[in-house]
């Protein structure tokens, strides 16, 4: 069977040899035009004029276009249609379209865009969490508060009383291709869109209110992003809007993609947060109530900023059983770019923020955080589930959750019953050997003058489904040749995870044949249609499931066709090893497949596949938002200098679960990517607005993504290799977004260190820069 | 401007603008996508190229490179590492095996880069790559792939020989001729490796003025040693400076190995870096450190000046129109050099604070000390005051408790999005500590720590 297998990305052979055709490499017929932005300079003002003369003479120009001149919808909202293409009338952040250039090249569009004269009469714009609440500029009508138990009762209660503050920064996705568009017209007004996009059917649905058109009029195509992380789940839906309405004026292929500058002024990123705690422990460090508030900056338009707060929410929990909690969140509205998702989607926030309140109390107790971390563990689920330990199970030093304990639920009252994280951070410690590790660090920063070095464990428990229940649907289009050969559709994208090559070993599995004889094809809405975004870890899940149905449906159809045929039962008609069975008779699957052509059965199928068991109510934060929960852990060791705050990680051991993985190699990449991006967030990746709002770090000079040197020197991972309690494909784990979280062990560890130089907690903030860390060490030291 | 240069492996006769790119070049002129643009300034390595010149194959980045630097050079691209009849590299296939790519959007960048590097045999992996810049691997299973093919042969088909070409008017072959032609156009663009200049075109979308390209002129390009002095040459490229300052500052060294990434070091000159004037450069620092002698010339006339006098103030150095920057001379020996760099990140990051450190210790008691910081100021300045508390000092760390404050009466810094102001000014204190620290042999630099 071709599931399991570690087969290497579908198009490795395509990327190392440079054949792999991104958006702006793929051949366009004569005539192309490029389209390039006008943005505004300030962050928040009226218009009152733009002289566009010397845009539209510039060499190349073909035309300009202004919000007036948008026929139909201007308007790029993935949400509330709050996001117009081109500003009308007023601005609201700096680096916001104002128009949008049409020229004979790529260079002639990005000159001209330059010569637009704008006068804004500007306003103080609100940049900062303070300026937002001082102006009650938030999205909804106040903060959402989901609460369990009587939290103020417990927190009164608690024999300690621990509060505190972690400020966390955004990050900017930093895919390397950036966003790009290409939209080719067609005959009578339909239009086709090549778009470097995890969500082809908005773009299709975009494009077609901004023509005037039905979807079906238009038609989105992407065969592979350049990286993708949450930033074109939306903000790809400007440039393909704005190649389609200049294609439409102009009758030519209008092609877009912003320059790297641009494309970190014009789109979001992950939303910054402010995260407070008040929160009772006993004297064993265990949570009695925990009270949340986190606020958030969600720039200037809604976006996706609703269920990314919401997902923050849902994670204040992370691995922890909180048996009394409020959680409070303010979406805040700022004249800064319009935050939107990226890879974890507002849940690293919200597990950052409970795994600084393991921290804090840890080090106010003075106990050694990893236990702490497991003394408040959701209770393991129970024995003889599929995922009880297989081999010799390795039981915690002491009895930290009592077996037997009644099923725990979560602060949005959903019941957690698929918890392993007991056994799988066992395992964790023990081959890390995290205790002697600790203890050696403890006797080193001893003897040092300058340097101090640092160890945490922390783990990850993510919930896996969109919280938008309908988006949990997905469907496939399979057709088998009379060749045998087959092509595979379906709804989800490429963006390097190699969602592709797994799902193309479903459907090798369920044929029985080799995934060679599997074309994997572009994403396209008039294949598959009404898809939701590749997002939420999703992708596999949902899609695996929907061509395995679709094949299913082929191969019953071939089965009954054979079974007749050969005067068998159906039941031993088998599909193995690239040939079929028919009850003694063996053919290959190519004259199966012939064979059942000249029956004249249809061997093309859709799929389709809905997640069970949903039920979620957003605004009482009470239901069952999540199919299942993806768990990890890991351990990191880093080394500080006191002198001057550089630090560095060491060593990193993880150990992830992945259920029954369907491709381990990609799966351990995405847990090695994941956590070198998650640590780069918390480190690095800084963003820098000036008091004008000007974003200051947009390009790679000033904005600094890890590089070769920053992962671990030593960086052992693996995966926790059960297969998945619920009901997925072959028991396989959503693996995308979760170990992203793993990277907060870093900064832990960061934490751990900086408390090894003096008695106070030194309340890090993140990212934990040169900068920060030095702030600390004096904090530390008081 | 008629520009000849081989394109994997085929005769190219280019006629063009000056400020082409050969990644643009590439691109919509040639149809050869597998380069692509990441940044278009140099420091994300998507558009890395194997580039051979006399003096070897070497990785550039082609966003910032102009077709103008590559008459007489030979470029290979992704599209020409693989064997015309579809054979892989040995580090095409290592990317394979080993699961190195995953958007893939990075990797023909990388695979230009480690196949450049196979080709010298060079395993210094982390340097080799730390100016190709991966978002979604976390560069562990890329790594693993350039060890896997560190043993294996670099086949023949990668190994240009670079063509022999005419003189081409604005790429002087001589040092007397470019100066006597900046002389006489002292608004003409001088163009050496273009890692500065090339985003003047790429980003703020300039024209350049009467380009003049150094590429050719092998008068700058020396490095020689004497028993007391070793002098470079203006446009030696800041790779080749590390390959000499490795043998005599190996602390000097050091910061080199984390100036740019080798993309950018093997364009960059060290007179680019000095001639440009940024207060953030990370040679004067060190130059001045050493107590160099700059060396200019203008027509004729040869001018010389120790290097920290060159820095007059923000944008504004001691060079008279038409005059060139010729080259740097440095001592031979300077044991109490140290040099530091500190910056968000610790490779391919522009410092916010470049601190180096030559003070001499005799019988106990300071004996000179020489001081300079970039970052600090609108130029490289020597931190003079600290420099006077330091001189006649017994070297103990009251000595230096005391000296370190003296830097507030140097320095005002700037906050940016690099650093605050306080960061800055303490740091420099602490660097001064750390000096002290290294010279009692205590360990106080994280990169000498390891699991």
């Amino acid at each position: 069977m071709s599931v399991a297998k570690p087969l290497p990305h579908d198009a490795a052979h395509l990327h190392v040899t440079g054949q792999a055709r991104y958006i702006d490499d793929i051949p366009t017929p004569a005539g192309t035009l490029h389209l390039a932005f006008g943005l505004s300079d300030v962050a928040k003002g009226a218009i009152t004029a733009m002289d566009l003369a010397a845009v539209r003479a510039a060499p190349g120009v073909v035309a300009v276009l202004v919000a007036e001149d948008l026929p139909f919808a201007n308007d790029v909202s993935p949400s509330v249609h709050d996001e117009p293409l081109l500003a009308i009338g007023e601005v609201h952040y700096l680096g916001q379209p104002l128009f949008v250039v049409i020229a004979d090249s790529h260079l002639a569009a990005r000159k001209a865009a330059r010569l637009g004269k704008i006068s804004i009469k500007s306003e103080t714009p609100i940049l900062t969490i303070e300026e937002a609440l001082a102006a009650n500029s938030r999205f909804e009508d106040g903060p959402r508060i989901w609460t369990k138990g009587d939290v103020d009762a417990a927190l009164a209660a608690a024999p300690r009383r621990i509060t505190g503050r972690i400020d966390m920064g955004g990050q900017e996705h930093f895919y390397l291709e950036g966003q790009a568009a290409l939209a080719l017209p067609q005959e009578g007004g339909d239009m086709v869109v090549q778009s470097s996009t995890q969500h082809p059917t908005e773009i299709q649905h975009k494009v077609a209110d901004a023509l005037g058109l039905p979807m079906h009029a238009v038609r989105c195509e992407v065969r592979r992003m350049g990286g993708g992380f949450g930033g074109k789940e939306s903000q790809g839906n400007a440039l393909a809007v704005a190649c389609a309405v200049a294609a439409r004026l102009t009758g030519r292929p209008c092609k877009m993609r912003y320059d790297r500058d641009d494309d970190m002024i014009i789109t979001g990123k992950r939303h910054d947060f402010r995260i407070t705690y008040d929160v009772g422990v006993d004297a064993d460090g265990r949570l009695l109530g925990v009270d949340f508030v986190q606020m958030t900056r969600c720039g200037w338009a809604l976006d996706l900023s609703l269920p990314v707060a919401d997902r923050a929410m849902l994670h204040a929990d992370n691995a922890y059983h909180l048996p009394a909690a409020r959680i409070t969140s303010h979406r805040l509205k700022t004249n800064t770019q319009s935050a939107t998702a990226f890879r974890g989607f507002g849940g690293p926030q919200g597990v950052l923020g409970i795994e600084r309140v393991m921290d804090h109390v840890a080090a106010e107790l003075g106990l050694d955080p990893a236990l702490v971390r497991q003394r408040n563990f959701y209770a393991p689920m129970a024995d003889g589930g599929l995922s009880a330990p297989q081999g010799a199970a390795h039981l915690p030093p002491e009895d930290i959750s009592p077996r037997k304990m009644a099923v725990q639920t979560t602060p949005y009252h959903m019941p957690v019953t698929d918890f392993i994280l007991h056994e799988l951070a066992e395992r964790l410690l023990e081959t890390s050997a995290y205790h002697a590790r600790r203890a050696a660090i403890m006797r080193w920063n001893a003897r040092q003058p300058v340097l101090r070095r640092g160890i945490a464990f922390s783990p990850v428990k993510f919930g896996i489904s969109f919280t938008l229940s309908h988006l949990n649907q997905a469907g496939a289009l399979v057709h088998v040749y009379q060749d045998g050969s087959v092509h595979m559709n379906h709804g989800g994208t490429e963006m390097g995870q190699g969602l592709f090559q797994k799902v193309a070993q479903v459907a090798a599995s369920r044929f029985g044949i080799d995934v060679a004889a599997v074309k994997i094809t572009a994403t396209d809405t008039g294949k598959v249609p009404n898809t939701s975004a590749t997002a939420a870890s999703s992708g596999s899940d949902l899609n695996g499931m929907a061509v395995a149905n679709a094949c299913d449906t082929i191969r019953d159809r071939i089965a009954a066709c054979l079974a007749q045929l050969h005067q068998a039962r159906i039941e031993d008609v088998h599909f193995a090893g690239g040939h079929v069975h028919v009850g003694g008779d063996v053919m290959t699957f190519a004259k199966a497949a012939q064979t059942a052509y000249f029956q004249r059965v249809s061997l093309s199928a859709t799929g389709f596949y809905k997640t069970p068991g949903l039920s979620w109510d957003r605004i009482k934060g009470e239901g069952t938002p999540f199919f299942y929960f993806a768990q990890g852990a890991a351990v990191t060791e880093v080394v500080i200098d006191t002198l001057t705050g550089e630090n560095r990680i060491l060593r990193t051991d993880l150990l992830h679960d992945a259920g029954a993985s369907m491709n381990p190699a990609l799966d351990i990449g995405q847990v090695e990517g994941a956590f070198v991006q998650g640590a780069g967030w918390l480190t690095t990746e800084e963003l820098v607005w000036d008091a004008k709002g000007r974003l200051r770090t947009h390009a790679p000079a000033t904005y600094k993504i890890p590089a070769c040197s920053d992962r671990p020197d030593v960086f052992n991972v693996a995966l926790w290799d059960q297969p998945n309690p619920a009901q997925t494909i072959y028991r396989s784990k959503a693996v995308g977004e979760p170990p992203l979280m793993l990277g907060i062990s870093a900064f832990l560890a960061l934490s751990a260190a900086v408390q090894a130089c003096g008695p106070h907690y030194p309340d890090l903030h993140a990212p934990a820069t040169a900068e920060e860390v030095l702030r600390a060490v004096h904090r530390a030291r008081g | 401007m008629e520009i000849t240069f081989l394109l994997n492996g085929e005769t190219m006769r280019v006629t063009a603008q000056p400020t082409v790119t050969l990644l643009d070049w590439l691109r919509n002129d040639r149809g050869l996508c597998g380069t692509k643009e990441g940044c278009n300034e140099g420091d994300c390595g998507a558009c890395t190229v194997m580039v051979t010149d006399d003096s070897g194959a070497k990785s550039l980045n082609a966003c910032i490179l102009f077709l103008p630097q590559l008459h007489g050079k030979a470029v290979r691209t992704v599209e020409g590492i693989a064997a015309p009849d579809g054979a892989l590299h040995p580090v095409q296939q290592a990317m394979i095996d080993h699961h190195g790519s995953q958007c893939g959007f990075c990797t023909p960048g990388f695979i230009a880069a480690m196949a450049t590097a196979h080709l010298a045999g060079r395993t210094d992996h982390d340097d080799v790559l730390a100016g190709n810049l991966c978002r979604c691997t976390g560069y562990a299973p890329i790594i693993r792939a350039a060890r896997a093919a560190e043993a294996l042969p670099s086949p023949d088909w990668v190994k240009d020989i670079p063509p022999v070409v005419d003189a081409a008017p604005y790429a002087p072959e001589t040092l007397d001729e470019l100066a006597a032609y900046y002389a006489a156009n002292p608004d003409a663009t001088i163009v050496a490796g273009a890692t500065d200049v090339g985003l003047w075109v790429t980003k703020q979308l300039r024209d350049l003025t009467k380009p003049v390209f150094l590429h050719r002129c092998l008068d700058l390009q020396q490095i020689s040693v004497t028993d007391d002095m070793i002098q470079i040459g203006a446009g030696v490229t800041m790779a080749a400076v590390l390959g000499k300052m490795g043998e005599y500052h190996p602390s000097y060294a050091e910061l080199i190995r984390r100036y740019g990434s080798d993309q950018v070091r093997n364009a960059a000159t060290i007179g680019g870096n000095i001639a440009n004037g940024s207060p953030i450069g990370d040679n004067p620092p060190a130059l001045i450190a050493l107590g160099a002698t700059l060396h200019l010339r203008q027509g004729d006339t040869l001018r010389q000046m120790p290097i920290a006098d060159f820095f007059l103030d923000y944008g504004k150095q001691d060079r008279k129109p038409g005059e060139l920057v010729t080259g740097v001379t440095l001592p031979r020996h300077a044991p109490d050099l140290r040099c530091y760099k500190i910056s968000k990140r610790f490779d391919q990051d522009i410092s916010a604070v470049c601190g180096c450190f030559n003070i001499s210790v005799a019988d106990g008691v300071v004996t000179s000390a020489r001081i300079a910081f970039g970052g600090m100021a609108g130029v490289p300045k020597r931190a003079a005051a600290v420099e006077a508390a330091l001189i006649g000092q017994p070297w103990t760390q009251e000595t230096v408790t005391v000296a370190a404050r003296a830097f507030g009466d140097d320095f005002t810094p700037l906050s940016d999005m690099r650093a605050s102001a306080d960061y800055r000014l303490q740091v420099a204190q602490n660097l001064l500590h750390r000096y002290f620290a290294q010279s009692t042999g205590q360990t106080a630099t994280v990169l000498e720590v390891s699991a």
